[in-house]
């Protein structure tokens, strides 16, 4: 009985030890490039851990049961009549019960330090001057710089292509440019089907919906070049609606900022 | 007694037409009902399979190049439809609830054989319909979710029979699932308790009371969508002031159940097969009732984790994303007393054996992931891409289909009376849980890393990963062929089953291979212990 016991704590072991082993090993995520995306990717471990100790425990399981129990040629007859445990079905409605609850508050605790619990129309004062309601979005609560040099500018998408209205420059442009390490306000208006803005990079994505203007925040922390892809079906050119951000230095962006600038002429 | 049911049975033995021609007729058998479900559903399967062929072809390579591009979003949309409202919902209800239910609870047929026989003739004339309308003014092209403002706009024609369609499918499954609730409540055999119902009657049961709740509420809201389109109206239009989230609350609120009315019955065709096969009781008999009634109560309070990225409120995500994670809890004492079921068993490994283990694989994968998108935050990175498209495939194809499959192993000795050549069974499932996994599996890669889905063409470092995605799915259209030649070649000449090949303890078994018209030759028999395996007084 002690050997059995020891046996079982062993394969346990090496269960989850591998599944650690992965979670940190393979990373299955596109690069990090914004303030969310490490937050993101945290959570992302820990469910990739949890669930390949779960995954491989089953698995395991299930093909170990098929080869002991296995019916032997020739033998009859049935196995042993047994047609329950309590003690066993209170062990497996606790634990997954613990996991599951675990997993809710830690990625509440995730959510809301990427912002998703904070008031949305209350931190959009500054842009919206004629307080339009907001209707959905993701905030971000900490972010690098105060909010007073945050850059705002609004979205509006339709079939097949998103364009960026930068108003404190009065211009209009088919590519999103931002500057590094600042956060960026977008507010998204959709003029015919919903849309989504993604930006996998970033881990964000929020639907652009007619009638009904949502808002992103979010702060690039990596320089370079992303995609920003609709995920939302909206048409025939749905999979070609996509779109760049480009994110620079503060002067490179200042420098593309003046060249369009309008309100300097 | 007993002489008036006598005559009844043989009035209307004698009005049904006899042999192949039956299952062409308005039979009011229940068995009948059940084959012309089952196979009824199976041809659509092909159809619906060979639009997800012409998807995978599609995506072989980076640029929308295969399929001009309103034809690709009609055949996603009815690729999506097909399967899920003329394959898996009437073949896990209807097939193998008329077939079974009757036996179970001791019946010689439905409680409305009537209602019965027109729930199932709804399916063919809309499934037709649905597919005729690719010829006249081409398909629907909105999504299995026709989401306006989209759907308002795309040509009319297609959407407008699209939700004729669905509305004719939502009927017959309502009338399907009064159906099994009266029957199972009030149609047992004297003396037989609801607790000794074999597990397939509870899932029903359940399947059934989530259907006839939120079932109507879809209707309802695909007459507002019709609305729109045809009068011009502004429920959901946001030109005309309407108001496009609410209609994607209406929507899920009978589509995440759908989930459900899509598993459900698989789980408890599973809890028939495994008990049988591995010679032991099913482990955890209260539990498992007591987990199919959580899993409908919850089943009903989840819909909003569809849209996390749209117009919800931070309260509501976090409501949704509570109640959707604990629907882990009861589905995963499903899966650990099916393992205990097998512990300690004599397990014969025979095809629907695999099938089921294979479900058992592939739905505790898709329910891992499941639990990790009911999480907001991280849903919020993955909606909308490849890695949710690998998500439902798990739980309704590495789930339901697997034991769809699993069940026509298990059922066909019975139903035709010969028994199905296990080696091509072999081949039939090494085919479909490699070609499964090898097509799905990477799917999750792919929209982790960028790749929305219901899109034609995509960014060129994923055209390797969509190519053994593709590979995958070539391997899943040919395991098909050993299927269908099984089934053909075991007609004529599979060996003579015998009354009870696998020395079941369910109802069904109780009686000749193929059943007679009224079930039983005389009384049915009570079976108290649908699961006694093992005990004494069988040795």
């Amino acid at each position: 009985m002690l050997n059995k016991s020891y046996y079982l704590i062993l394969i346990i072991s090496i269960i989850i030890g591998i599944s650690f082993w992965i979670g940190f090993n393979v990373n299955l995520l596109p690069d990090e490039a914004s303030i969310n995306a490490p937050i993101y990717d945290e959570l992302f471990k820990i469910l990739f851990i949890i669930g390949l100790i779960l995954f491989i425990g089953m698995t395991a399981l299930v093909i170990y049961s098929l080869f002991k129990f296995r019916k032997k040629e020739g033998e009859f007859g049935d196995g042993i009549a047994l047609e329950g445990n309590l003690s066993l079905e209170i062990i497996w409605t606790v634990i997954p019960s613990i996991i599951v609850l675990f997993v809710g508050i830690y990625s509440y605790n995730i959510y809301d330090r990427m912002g998703g619990m904070n008031e949305l129309n209350h931190n959009h004062e500054t842009m919206n001057t004629n307080s339009e309601k907001i209707w959905a979005g993701i905030s971000q609560a900490n972010s690098i710089n105060s909010d007073l040099d945050q850059t705002a500018i609004e979205v509006s998408a339709m079939q097949f292509a998103f364009l960026f209205n930068y108003p404190q420059g009065e211009f209009i442009s088919g590519e999103l440019h931002v500057p590094v390490d600042q956060k960026i306000s977008i507010k998204m208006e959709s003029k015919d089907v919903i849309h989504a803005f993604w930006i996998p990079e970033f881990r964000i994505k929020q639907d652009i919906i007619p009638g009904q203007p949502t808002i992103l925040n979010f702060t690039p922390t990596k320089i370079g070049k992303y995609p920003i892809i609709c995920a939302e079906l909206c048409g025939p050119y749905h999979g070609g609606m996509r779109a760049s951000i480009i994110v620079e230095d503060k002067s490179d962006y200042e420098r593309w900022f003046n060249q369009n600038n309008k309100t300097n002429l | 007694m007993t002489i008036l049911i006598d005559n009844k049975a043989k009035v209307k033995e004698s009005l049904q037409p006899k042999g192949f021609l039956r299952y062409f007729s308005f039979s009011l058998d229940h068995k009948v009902i059940g084959i012309q479900y089952l196979v009824c559903g199976f041809i659509f399967y092909l159809v619906g399979g060979t639009l997800a062929s012409a998807i995978r072809i599609e995506l072989i390579s980076p640029l929308s190049d295969f399929l001009p591009r309103d034809v690709y979003n009609q055949v996603l949309t009815l690729h999506g439809t097909i399967m899920i409202f003329l394959w898996i919902v009437p073949v896990v209800n209807g097939a193998f609830g008329n077939y079974l239910i009757p036996f179970y609870v001791g019946a010689r047929d439905m409680a409305f054989p009537r209602l019965n026989a027109v729930a199932f003739w709804l399916i063919p004339p809309s499934g037709l319909m649905l597919i005729s309308s690719y010829f006249i003014e081409g398909a629907a092209q909105s999504g299995w979710t026709a989401y306006p403002p989209l759907s308002i706009t795309t040509p009319q024609s297609g959407q407008i029979i699209w939700i004729l369609s669905v509305l004719l499918l939502g009927g017959s499954s309502i009338f399907g699932g009064i159906n099994f609730i009266v029957t199972i409540l009030k149609l047992r055999r004297p003396g037989l308790k609801l607790m000794n119902l074999p597990m397939y009657c509870w899932a029903m049961l359940g399947t059934s009371i989530l259907v006839v709740l939120s079932t109507p509420v879809l209707a309802g809201t695909l007459i507002l969508l019709s609305f729109d389109i045809v009068a011009h109206t502004g429920f959901f239009n946001p030109a005309l002031g309407g108001n496009v989230v609410v209609y994607q609350h209406l929507f899920w609120f009978y589509s995440h159940p759908a989930v459900y009315i899509m598993v459900l019955p698989a789980f408890g065709l599973v809890s028939e097969i495994l008990p049988i096969h591995c010679r032991k009781p099913l482990f955890g008999y209260t539990t498992m009732v007591f987990s199919i009634m959580g899993i409908v109560v919850l089943g009903l309070v989840v819909w909003a984790h569809h849209m996390f990225t749209s117009g919800t409120p931070p309260w509501m995500r976090l409501f949704f994303t509570i109640a959707t994670a604990f629907i882990a809890v009861p589905t995963g004492i499903k899966f650990f007393n099916w393992v205990a079921t097998m512990w300690g068993g004599k397990i014969s490994l025979n095809s629907a054996m695999l099938f089921s283990c294979g479900f058992i694989i592939n739905f505790v994968f898709g329910g891992i992931t499941g639990v990790a998108l009911a999480q907001v935050p991280f849903d919020i990175h993955v909606h909308d891409t490849y890695f949710v498209v690998a998500h439902f495939h798990y739980i309704v194809y590495g789930g339901s289909v697997f034991v769809i499959f699993s069940s026509i192993y298990h059922w066909y000795p019975k139903v035709v009376g010969k028994l199905l050549n296990e080696n091509l069974g072999y081949l039939h499932f090494a085919l479909t849980f490699i070609g499964f996994n090898l097509c799905f599996a990477p799917q999750h890669w792919l929209g982790l890393n960028g790749m929305p889905r219901r899109v034609a063409e995509y960014d060129p470092q994923f055209q390797l990963v969509n190519q053994i995605s593709s590979l995958g799915a070539l391997f899943m259209a040919i395991s098909t062929i050993p299927f269908l030649v099984n089934i053909f070649i075991s007609i004529k000449k599979g060996a003579i089953a015998g009354n009870n090949p696998w020395n079941g303890l369910t109802p069904e078994w109780l009686t000749t291979s193929p059943p007679p018209v009224e079930n039983w030759e005389g009384e049915a028999p009570l079976v108290r212990e649908p699961y006694g395996y093992g005990k004494d007084y069988l040795s």
